[in-house]
């Protein structure tokens, strides 16, 4: 049709389509008019009024087909079949609830699951921050510098200079995390917020709720402002609600902020994995950051920063723009930014947050979820191919009395979209449900800390109508390719029965059988994988005892204990604790191994120890009390450990570890040589064999330990090797707390093993998943040859009477049955170890000292599913051999 | 009333859109047209003149108003659209020389 005839059928088309009873009373009215018309012309020629009627009439013709004919020129019919089609179709659909029921649910799983890993993709990596206005334009701002793969933090005057310099972005904002604690009762809470620009707020488009949001100037001084925005959750919870707050104080690591604001309900922050509680100017830096007044200090990285780029800049060009900035910084300052780069990252690609860490996770799931979904529409498509042959006969009948194919075609897709609407719509509640689920998967001290949204918004729901269509599509054309098969005569003549795994039409459910196995196949081999690297994962020893250690703190700084004070109360806790029943020894230390903090750094320098010109000589320490390696168990290889008396009086000292020996030391004695800390020389009095630090996954590296009271810090982590368990010796710890200082709190006390599983665990949140989805993808590929099998059977009855008649024993059958299915399965995990080699590549980096192409992982899938298989085929093998020869002989 | 066959089905959309193209109509008047030209020869009965007014209107040839005669009666008075004028010359010049090559043809002296 040419433009200009579209143009001119439009109003007739848009008519017919939107006022249909409107222009059928017209068309009504028109062949009346006539009629009267004709009439009054009859009878002015001289008829009589009955005779002239009656004329006009048989003129005329028949009335009802006319006006038909009239609709059927007019069109409109698409929608008229559509309607009929859908009425039949539910009918249909309720005629096998069964069914139906079947159906829907394979597609609720298998859309559910989709729409599920959408929404967490939605809320945590593409659309993170709901609240955040225009966030497709927003990118992550991460320094680089050469020679190091990971990104480095932006220092605040390289990022006053970024912004006053880029003209492609419409706003720089800082937005860096940080704690503060909370007492609350006798329990102390690091509440967690954010260290954020002047800017923040209105760059994001966030208004608060209640109060301001922070002005100009308010970053710039050192602890100048001392105000705070508090989020809706901590106004709620905490402050139970209070509209009176704009003004009142509350104490943020022992400094009293103003509290000016409260932010909107529904607004937690631009940090993935986290809910914000606070947000303070990031002239309060000094005292949220270790480390004292960065604002001005070029060389201090530190910042967290965003930027949004202005309408129709792309990245690349931002990029080049930022880039020659970050040059002329490196020109006008080279003693602190010379190496120096300033990168844009995707807000799903975010260096500084949690995204990264789910990345890896969330992408195999997208290719899991894809897998269940084709694996759910298998399923479907079988039941329905098999349900078109038992209604071919009814198909036949409608053929012959001449409906059309293409008709025909329609009607099965409409039942198809009837399925899959209905499965999308329930898929989408699933969805919508399971939107915070991501969190009940992490360890639950953890996942409580944690916040992962799902997002269910526009897109997502576009995405789930998408897999609605794409999935109508697919089961449709299974049935409807079937048709082409129907030929007039045969099922009207006789009902053919089939044999068992006959050739022919059964081709098509056997090969989507073949296809259901071969996906299941390969997701039972990636859960195995992963659950063997898990396993091997939870078995690396860190290196220390897990079990019998807890880990706790007291907040001092919020307390407001200044060195003296903080010494001494360090000082008697332990003597009170190591009177405590049940109490081995204990020991602060800075950082507790795998925990959140950061460790203290150092470019080294050693006694006859000569570094190549390009050698890194940064090297993590810890600061830790007397008796702390032998609380966590970490053997002590030579030398000895450090007593009370290395206090910052005594001569400096420090404990290496093997590795370090290793590799500076040549694997002599170190014992006695000299290290330089921070520009102080201390001497060498032990050494510690190996542990893990920062991860279990890392390999051996340097690692040393100073006393802390030569490097002290206010707020160390206690470590208790302890008989009892936390809670009870949470309890008795609390009550020597109180005796020192009624006033203190206590932090959450945990034992080292729960430390360890909270950081592994990505590992897990991967395992659980694709556990329940591989579970979920071989229960559906049973159902799947469970109905094949079946069907087969009850089709085939007449050839295994006979068999049976002809003297084929119940176990032949039975044979008979499970090997014909046996061979689908074969079929199906041959061409899924085929693919499987391929894929489980795609593990990547979740896969821990696990080769892809296991062996063993290979083997056992394979045992499994043919265990499955076999069971799915037992019931329909055990009816297959008791068919009664007699009966099925004589119907 | 038999199904007119594909030639006067077209011939009839041809033969509405040329009495429209004289002058907008409706119905009962175009029926009352049709016969006199052509009752004898194509017998399109009235039956046949609705279905084929309601194509050529989603087609876009023909459109569509009702008006109110002297005597008051409410009545769908149908005229060319520009794309119908097109059509109707389309067709016309189509016809012309199918039918000039036919009548050529029939012309032919036998052998």
């Amino acid at each position: 049709m040419s433009i200009e005839q579209w143009f001119y059928s439009l109003p007739s088309r848009l008519r017919s389509f939107f006022l249909r009873d409107q222009v059928d009373q017209e068309m009504k009215e028109e062949l009346h008019e006539h009629l009267e018309q004709q009439i009054s012309d009859n009878i002015a020629r001289g008829m009589s009024a009955e005779g002239a009627r009656r004329s006009a009439m048989l003129a005329l013709g028949g009335m009802t087909q006319i006006e038909q004919k009239c609709r059927e020129a007019r069109g409109g019919r698409i929608l008229d079949d559509f309607l009929q089609d859908l009425r039949y179709g539910f009918r249909q659909l309720l005629r096998s609830p069964g069914f139906s029921a079947l159906a829907i649910l394979c597609l609720t799983l298998g859309i559910g699951a989709n729409a599920a890993v959408f929404s967490w993709m939605e809320g945590i990596l593409f659309r993170p921050y709901p609240a955040v206005a225009h966030q497709e334009r927003l990118f992550a701002v991460a320094g680089t510098a050469s020679g190091e793969n990971e990104p480095t933090e932006v220092s605040w005057p390289d990022f006053l200079d970024l912004q006053r310099n880029c003209s492609l972005c419409d706003a720089w904002f800082v937005s860096k995390i940080t704690g503060s604690t909370l007492n609350i009762g006798d329990h102390a809470e690091v509440a967690t917020g954010s260290i954020v620009s002047a800017n923040y707020f209105d760059a994001i488009g966030v208004h608060p709720m209640l109060g301001r949001n922070f002005e100009p100037g308010e970053d710039v001084g050192s602890d100048s402002h001392p105000v705070v925005v508090i989020s809706y959750q901590l106004w709620r919870n905490r402050f139970k609600g209070d509209r009176e707050i704009i003004g009142k104080t509350q104490r943020l690591n022992n400094v009293p902020h103003t509290i000016v604001g409260v932010a909107p309900e529904g607004f937690y922050g631009t940090f993935v994995g986290r809910a914000m509680q606070f947000w303070v100017p990031a002239s309060m830096e000094g005292t949220f950051e270790s480390g004292g007044y960065k604002l001005e200090d070029r060389g201090a990285r530190w910042i967290e920063s965003y930027v949004r780029l202005k309408p129709g800049v792309t990245r690349a060009q931002a990029q080049q723009q930022i880039s020659a900035i970050a040059t002329r910084l490196q020109r006008d300052y080279p003693a602190t930014n010379r190496g120096r780069g300033v990168g844009l990252w995707a807000l799903w690609q975010t260096p500084f947050n949690h995204a990264g860490e789910l990345l890896p996770t969330l992408e195999v799931m997208v290719a899991v979820v894809a897998f269940v979904l084709l694996i759910a529409c298998a399923n479907v498509g079988n039941l329905l191919l098999v349900r078109s042959f038992v209604r071919r006969h009814e198909m036949s009948v409608r053929l012959a009395i001449g409906a059309s194919r293409v008709r025909f075609v329609k009607q099965l897709l409409t039942e198809g979209l009837i399925l899959s609407a209905l499965g999308t719509a329930c898929g989408l509640l699933v969805a919508y449900w399971c939107r915070h689920a991501l969190v009940l998967l992490l360890p639950r001290g953890l996942g409580s800390a944690m916040y992962l949204p799902g997002e269910m918004d526009a897109r997502v729901m576009a995405m789930g109508a998408g897999v609605c269509l794409l999935v109508t599509l697919i089961m449709g054309i299974i049935p409807a390719f079937q048709t082409r098969h129907l030929d007039l005569a045969g099922p009207l003549k006789s009902d053919s029965t089939g044999v068992v795994g006959a050739r022919g039409r059964a081709w098509m459910r056997s090969g989507l059988v073949i296809f259901q196995v071969s996906l299941s196949f390969i997701l039972l081999v990636g859960a195995a994988l992963l659950l063997k690297s898990l396993e091997k994962i939870r078995n690396i020893d860190p290196g220390f005892t897990t079990t019998r250690v807890v880990t706790t703190g007291v907040p001092l700084v919020a307390a407001g204990y200044d060195v003296p004070r903080a010494e001494l109360f360090q000082d008697e806790l332990m003597d009170r604790l190591s009177a405590l029943p049940g109490v081995e020894s204990a020991a602060f230390a800075r950082v507790t191994p795998l925990g959140y903090s950061t460790y203290s750094s150092t470019p080294i320098a050693l006694d006859g120890y000569k570094p190549s010109p390009d050698e890194q000589t940064e090297v993590e320490y810890n600061q830790v009390g007397p008796g702390y390696l032998a609380t966590l168990g970490i053997p002590l290889i030579s030398g000895r450990e450090f007593a009370r008396t290395d206090d910052e009086n005594a001569p400096l000292v420090a404990i290496v570890n093997r590795t370090m020996v290793t590799r500076y030391w040549g694997g002599q004695d170190p014992i006695g040589r000299r290290l330089q800390v921070k520009d102080r020389w201390a001497r060498v009095v032990g050494v510690v064999a190996d542990s893990k630090y920062e991860s279990v996954r890392e390999t051996p590296r340097p690692f040393f330990y100073v006393p802390l009271r030569q490097d002290f810090a206010r707020e160390p982590e206690l470590h208790i090797r302890t008989t009892q368990s936390p809670a009870s010796l949470r309890a008795a710890l609390l009550r020597e707390v109180h005796a020192l200082d009624p006033n203190l709190a206590l932090y959450e006390m945990i034992t080292l093993q729960e430390q360890v599983n909270r950081s592994t665990s990505p590992q897990l949140v991967a395992v659980t998943l694709i556990s329940i989805l591989g579970a979920l993808a071989l229960l559906l590929a049973a159902v799947g040859l469970y109905g094949v099998m079946s069907y087969a059977v009850a089709q085939s009855r007449r050839e295994l009477g006979l068999r049976m008649a002809l003297g084929a024993q119940a176990t032949n059958l039975l044979r008979l049955v499970i090997s014909r299915g046996l061979r689908m399965i074969v079929g199906g995990v041959l061409f899924g170890a085929v693919a499987g080699l391929a894929l489980t590549r795609l593990l990547g980096n979740l896969l821990y000292k696990v080769s892809p192409h296991d062996p063993a992982v290979f083997a056992s899938a394979f045992v499994v599913m043919i265990a499955i298989g076999v069971t799915a085929c037992l019931l329909p093998a055990w009816r297959a051999s008791r068919t009664d020869p007699a009966r099925v002989l004589r119907d | 009333m038999s199904k007119p066959s594909d030639l006067v089905q077209g011939t009839l959309d041809m033969l509405i859109l040329k009495i429209l193209a004289l002058q907008p109509m409706n119905g009962f008047a175009i029926s009352q047209r049709l016969k006199q030209i052509s009752s004898d020869v194509l017998g399109v009965s009235d039956g046949s003149l609705y279905p084929a007014l309601h194509k050529l209107e989603r087609r876009g040839w023909i459109r569509s108003e009702w008006k109110s005669s002297e005597n008051n009666r409410r009545s769908k008075c149908y005229s060319l659209t520009r794309l119908g004028k097109k059509q109707l010359e389309a067709e016309s010049a189509n016809w012309n020389r199918v039918s000039s090559a036919i009548s050529g043809i029939l012309k032919l002296n036998e052998v």
